[in-house]
Formats: structure tokens, sequence, C-alpha cells
């Protein structure tokens, strides 16, 4: 310890010891605020928990140990009622393909306007290069409202159907895609560009000739994964709005014993459907990136 | 391919340039199909999701009043027509009632005759014989009841924002409106703004100015002896019972706990659940797969699952979302935790190794100062991105924002409620979008040396 302050104030000693001191010195320093950092999360952490189970209707242990009745009352019902499942199956395919096409045609909608917007909002290739900003705060809006606020102010005014999802979804998309595809935008090689302008193009066949062609593989990519997480979107807007399985769930719960059968059904469905959209979106996604 | 363009001359048949035209017709044929792929989706999307049907369902009436109500608040003057009292509030809400005597000053009361100004000469009158209204470009509106029923006296024709029947007549005028039935007689007179925001019509600052105020914290003549001044407006604000400031301040607290609690939970449970899954940690593959299988579970029962099974355990509250929201990302954790440490430098963790580290310690040195800025980014992105599932989160399991949203939508009447929910939902987004963008720079940044 007495050396750090000889090697600070004298330099008397060889400089290989004043390094060696200093280093050892930031790593204590790094070490500390490391700690203090870590013990200001640990109570924050623990307190929040604390204020959010006092703020709950039930407490964590009693609720622990029932964690498990509600799966296996649904369960153990709808193992007796099994034979009806696969009809269900068929029952609930129809409100499956809405969910999915609500996904689909949001998510479509969602970079179609992401599209246009990171194009307008990246540097080297805007239309405007001034209004760059306000491109950007336009889709930091879109992505800041919540699906479910569109949504359900939408409901009121559309009145039920998938539409007022679709609206809300493709919204957010079209926000949180546009910020991605704008990053990607502005890393893409602006020789095209200025051969396309050597004969004359258009700012639009410029984009489409010259941005399109580069960007559309990690465009696609996170399309896809884009896709991936509106498929839950949409099944929780149905389950708070309206529109597709999620309703279905919604509605099936409501009815409570009895019905938990139509409830496993739809489960099984929704659950299906999201590791099968997630296996292949991944696959073509690893194949995109890989650039065959 | 290349070989072949040095040496053979470059002609129209040659298969070099028939292959080069093949590619372009193909080329070409993908960048017509796909669009139209696309067009012919969206076309049965169209007609799949009855979007021709929606016209005929739309309520722009509603559409009219939500954007009203937005920026603007109406003030109910009803008279009960069995005992003659008069009522004055606000939004027609118990809570916005003026007292007796203290009406605003365009409702004028003497005996039995009250007077409503709506401003640019639209004037109301309530009588003993029954109410008219005068509209300037239109004329006189008089409504009587006689023997049971309502007869108006107006000029003709009766335009069609006059409705007539027995038993009710409505008049929506630009100025207000205006309604008679045979029990009471109202009139709704349109104001901008959002009132009562700060006080409320009981509270001794209402209907003071700003400058006014201001006065008052800086003198010394206190409203409440036992109190200061400042300290009385805040709680009369916080406390306001028509915007409930209090109610919605904890439930954007909550809203944002859940998401705290829950990504960071996730990340802390992940992380010993990534090296198990990791391939170079883990060399059992049986034991690796496993946990891969139960991330790939964990994500695909999918957090709507997850939040109502939870909510039966656990009851509405914001811990049940926040657990909601642990599980589900403790599964896309532990999967893209384990890839980021399936992706390390080896050299590090050898080097670390030679001094004759143990697994722990390899971990700890060689490992951790490697991923942590890209766990970090993760984490951080992903607690952005659950303030916004916290809301929808909380408006099933009952808690936050996502409730007092969903409560105030359903009602389909407090639209002002909605719109200062979506502000205030839009803001803490943003808010919690720049907190967790600056200290992603500020963190890594700092933390580089390992990267």
């Amino acid at each position: 310890m007495a050396n750090i302050a000889i090697g600070q104030t004298g330099g008397t000693p060889p400089a290989l010891n004043t390094a060696t001191e200093a280093y050892l010195a930031m790593n204590r320093r790094k070490r500390m605020y490391g700690g203090i950092l870590l013990v200001l999360f640990v109570a924050i952490f623990a307190s929040g928990w604390r204020i959010s189970e006092e703020r709950n209707a039930g407490d964590f242990l009693p609720g622990i140990s029932q964690l498990l009745d509600f799966p296996s009352e649904v369960v153990s019902e709808a193992w007796t009622n099994r034979a009806n499942i696969p009809g269900y199956f068929v029952e609930f395919f129809p409100s499956l393909i809405e969910t999915i096409n609500i996904a689909a045609v949001s998510t479509l909608v969602g970079a179609l306007i992401a599209a246009f917007l990171s194009l307008l909002a990246s540097r080297g290739i805007a239309r405007w290069p001034r209004m760059i900003p306000v491109f950007r705060r336009i889709m930091d809006a879109l992505r800041a409202i919540p699906e479910i606020v569109i949504a359900l102010v939408l409901i009121y005014i559309l009145g039920g159907g998938p539409v007022p999802a679709v609206i809300a979804i493709a919204f957010h998309t079209g926000g949180a895609l546009g910020k991605l595809f704008s990053e990607v935008g502005e890393n893409a090689d602006l020789k095209p560009i200025e051969g396309l302008s050597s004969v004359g193009a258009t700012w639009g066949q410029k984009m489409w000739l010259g941005v399109i062609p580069q960007v559309a593989p990690n465009w696609l990519s996170y399309t896809l994964l884009r896709f991936e997480i509106n498929v839950r979107a949409s099944a929780i807007l149905g389950f708070v709005g309206e529109g597709g399985i999620g309703h279905d769930l919604k509605i099936a719960m409501q009815w409570g014993q009895g019905r938990y059968d139509k409830v496993v059904a739809i489960f099984i469905l929704l659950f299906l459907t999201i590791v099968i959209i997630d296996r292949i979106s991944d696959h073509y996604r690893a194949k995109i990136v890989k650039g065959t | 391919m290349t070989a072949a363009t040095t040496d053979a001359p470059m002609t129209a048949d040659s298969p070099l340039a028939q292959a080069m035209f093949r590619s372009f017709r193909k080329r070409r044929m993908v960048s017509y199909a796909v669009p139209a792929v696309i067009l012919l989706y969206l076309t049965y999307a169209f007609f799949a999701f009855d979007v021709p049907g929606l016209a005929a369902r739309a309520r722009l009436d509603n559409a009219a009043i939500l954007l009203s109500d937005f920026w603007s608040h109406k003030t109910h003057v009803t008279r009960d027509n069995r005992t003659g009292t008069l009522e004055v509030a606000i939004e027609g809400e118990g809570k916005g009632t003026y007292a007796p005597g203290t009406y605003p000053d365009w409702v004028r009361t003497d005996g039995e005759v009250t007077t409503i100004d709506l401003g640019q000469g639209n004037i109301v009158t309530y009588d003993a014989a029954g109410a008219r209204m005068v509209i300037p470009d239109y004329g006189l509106i008089d409504i009587k009841p006689v023997d049971g029923k309502l007869v108006l006296d107006a000029p003709q024709p009766v335009p069609d924002w006059i409705s007539v029947s027995d038993n009710r007549i409505s008049v929506t005028a630009e100025a207000g409106r205006f309604n008679y039935s045979r029990s009471k007689v109202e009139t709704f007179k349109y104001e901008a703004g959002w009132e009562l925001f700060f006080f409320t019509l009981d509270s001794p600052f209402h209907g003071k100015g700003f400058f006014e105020l201001v006065g008052m914290t800086v003198s010394g003549d206190r409203v409440d002896p036992a109190r200061s001044n400042v300290g009385y407006m805040v709680s009369e604000v916080w406390n306001n019972k028509m915007w409930r400031h209090r109610d919605v301040m904890w439930a954007i607290f909550e809203t944002i706990l859940m998401a705290f609690l829950g990504t960071m939970g996730a990340a802390i449970v992940a992380l010993p659940l990534g090296f198990l899954a990791a391939s170079n940690f883990m060399p059992l593959a049986p034991l690796r797969f496993a946990f891969r299988r139960v991330f790939d579970f964990i994500r695909g029962v999918d957090g709507l699952i997850w939040t109502i099974i939870l909510s039966r355990a656990f009851g509405p509250g914001p811990m049940t979302g926040a657990l909601a929201i642990l599980i589900t990302d403790a599964g896309t954790f532990g999967k893209t935790f384990s890839e980021a440490l399936e992706n390390i430098d080896e050299k590090q963790v050898e080097g670390v190794r030679s001094t004759g580290a143990n697994a722990l310690q390899r971990a700890r040195l060689g490992v951790i100062p490697q991923v942590t800025p890209i766990l970090l980014s993760q984490v951080l992105y992903y607690l952005e991105s659950n303030t916004r599932s916290a809301t929808i989160i909380g408006a099933i399991v009952g808690g936050g924002i996502g409730l007092l949203l969903t409560q105030a939508i359903t009602t389909q009447k407090d639209w002002e409620e909605v719109a200062y929910y979506m502000v205030l939902i839009v803001l803490m987004v943003m808010i919690m979008d720049s907190l967790s963008g600056w200290l992603r720079r500020k963190l890594i940044k700092g933390d580089g040396g390992g990267h």
C-alpha cells in the first residue's frame, strides 16, 4: 500500500513497479465501483420484489404451491374428455388461420412502411437528407405506442374483427423494423447508387436497383424474426381485444370448468404453431444470412 | 465460368451469354413474381378480413366522440323537470359537480329561470313553461310539455340535426348539445382542455391562474394554517379525485417494476442455465440437448399462456406480471446466452487455464469479461421491449397502467383519461428507450476491454 504513495509522488521506484501499482489501483477502483453497483442492484431488485409482492393479490409462497393446481385441473379434465380434442382442433383451425393471417398481413404491411421510412431516414441514401430526423422521430413514435393501445381504440371505432389488430401490429412493426432496416441501409455500399446517378436514374430507381438488392437478405431476415414475434402478439391481442385464436381461448377460459378440453386444444394448437413457425423462420434466417 | 470468358469471344449465342440471359430472365421473373404473390395474398386477406364490410360496421360517430374527448371536456347543465332542481357538473360526474351558487359565469339563475350562454349568441333558457334555445343563423327552438307530450315550435322545415319524438327532442348544434325529455332537460357545453386536471372543484386552489398560484407559494398567507401552500397544492394535485394522479403514477411505476424485475430475474436465472446448454461448457450432449429443449418449450408455450397459468396461482397484481415476463424471457435468454457463450474466443480461457484455474475461475475470468457486453446489451434491449409488453401483460393479469387503460376503454366514456394514459405510456416507453440506450453505450464502452 505504501508503495502507491511513493510511486505516484516521488517516482523513485523502477517504472515497472509504478505500472504494476497503477494497474492494481485501477483494478481495485474498478472492483469497488462494480461492488457498489452490485449492492445497489441487489437492493433495488430485492425491494422491488417486496413491493410487487405487497401489491399483488396473492403472495409468492402460497402461490408457488398452487402453481400446478390449475394446469393439473385443466389437464385432468381434458384427459377425461380427450376424445373431443381432435374435433376441437378442426373447430378452432379457422381462428388459428386468422391469427396467422393477422400476423402475416401486419408483418407485410409493417415491413413496407418500414422500408419506405428507413430509406428516407438513412444517411447517404435519403431522398431529403434534411428530413432524416423527422422520419426517425416518426419511427420512434410508431415503436413507442404499444399495440394494445391502438387496438383497443380501433375496436371502439371499427367494431371487432381482425382489422384493428392488423393496423395496431402493423404500426408497431413499421417502427420497430424501420429502425433495424435503416441500420442495414446505412451500411449499404454507395457505389451502385453513384453508378445509377451517373446514368440519370431517379431516386426511386436508385433505391429499387441500387439499394434494395443489397439490403434484401438482411431485411428479409429481420422480417421473418418479426413475423415470429407478431404471431405471439396477435394471439395476445386476440385475448385482450378481439379476433383469432386468442379470443377463442378467452371465451373458453371464461366458461371455466367443463370447457377445459377446449382450452387444452387451443393451447396445443398455439404451442405447435409457434414452435413450427420458429423452426421455419430459424431455418430460413440461417440460410439467408449465410448467403446461399 | 471465369475461364470461359478469357478465351471464348462474347457472342449472343455463346454458352456463357446464354447462361447470363437465363439468369437475367430468372431474376426478372422473380422481381415480378414476388410483388405479385404479395399482392395476391393481400387481396385474399382483404376479403378474408371482410374489409369491404368494415365501412358498414365502422362507427365514425364514435371516432368523433373520441377525438373531441381527447382535447376537450363538456359540462352538463341538467334540470330535473319533476323537482325543478338544477345541477351543473363537469362530464356529468358527481366528482365534478359545482356547488349551488358557485356555477361558472356562463350559467345564470334567477328564481325558476336559468340562462345558459353557449357563446356566439347561442342561448338556452330553462323556465317554468319549458325550455328554449336561440341559434343565431336559424332561430328560436321552443319546447313545451303539453299533456305529457313534448311540443316543438321551431322554424320550418326542421333540419336533420334536430331529432324529434314524443318523449325526447335533441338538438345537436355547433355550440353545444341540448336534450329535452319528459324527466329532464340538459345542455352540454364543450370547452377545450382537460378540466380539473390539477385541482378539483372542492379544492381551494381551483380556478386560480398560474401566476396567482405562484404568488401563493411565495407569499406567506397560508390557506391551511397546518401546512405550507406548496405542500397543500402538491397534495391536492396528487390526490385529485377526478384524474387520480396518485393511482396512475403507481400504475406506471408498477409497469416499469414488472419489466425490470422480469427482465433482470430472467437474466439471473438464464445465465447459469446458458452455461449448461453451451457445447463448450457442457460436455454431456444429452443433458445439453435436454436444456435446449426446455428453453424451446418455455418459448413455445408463449407469454400469453404463462401469464394465464401464473395469474391463476398468484392472483392479479404486479408480481404475477413480473413472474410471467421472467419465465418467458428466461427461455429466450437461455437460448441467446448459450449461443453467445459458444461464440467466445477460447484463447482467453486457455490463458486462464494455464495458471491452474478451476472451472469456476475460468468462467469468471476467462468467459464473463468476454460475454458481458453482449449479454448486457441483450438484457437492456429486452428491458426496453418488456416495458411495452408489461402494458399488455398488465391488462391480462390486472396490474399497472395496462389495467387502467383497458378499464377506461371498456367504460367507453372517459376518453380524456384514455388519452392521458396513452400519453403517459408513450412517454414511459420513450424514456425507458433512451435510458436503456444510454446505459448500453455507457456500460459497453466502459467495459470494452474484453471484447
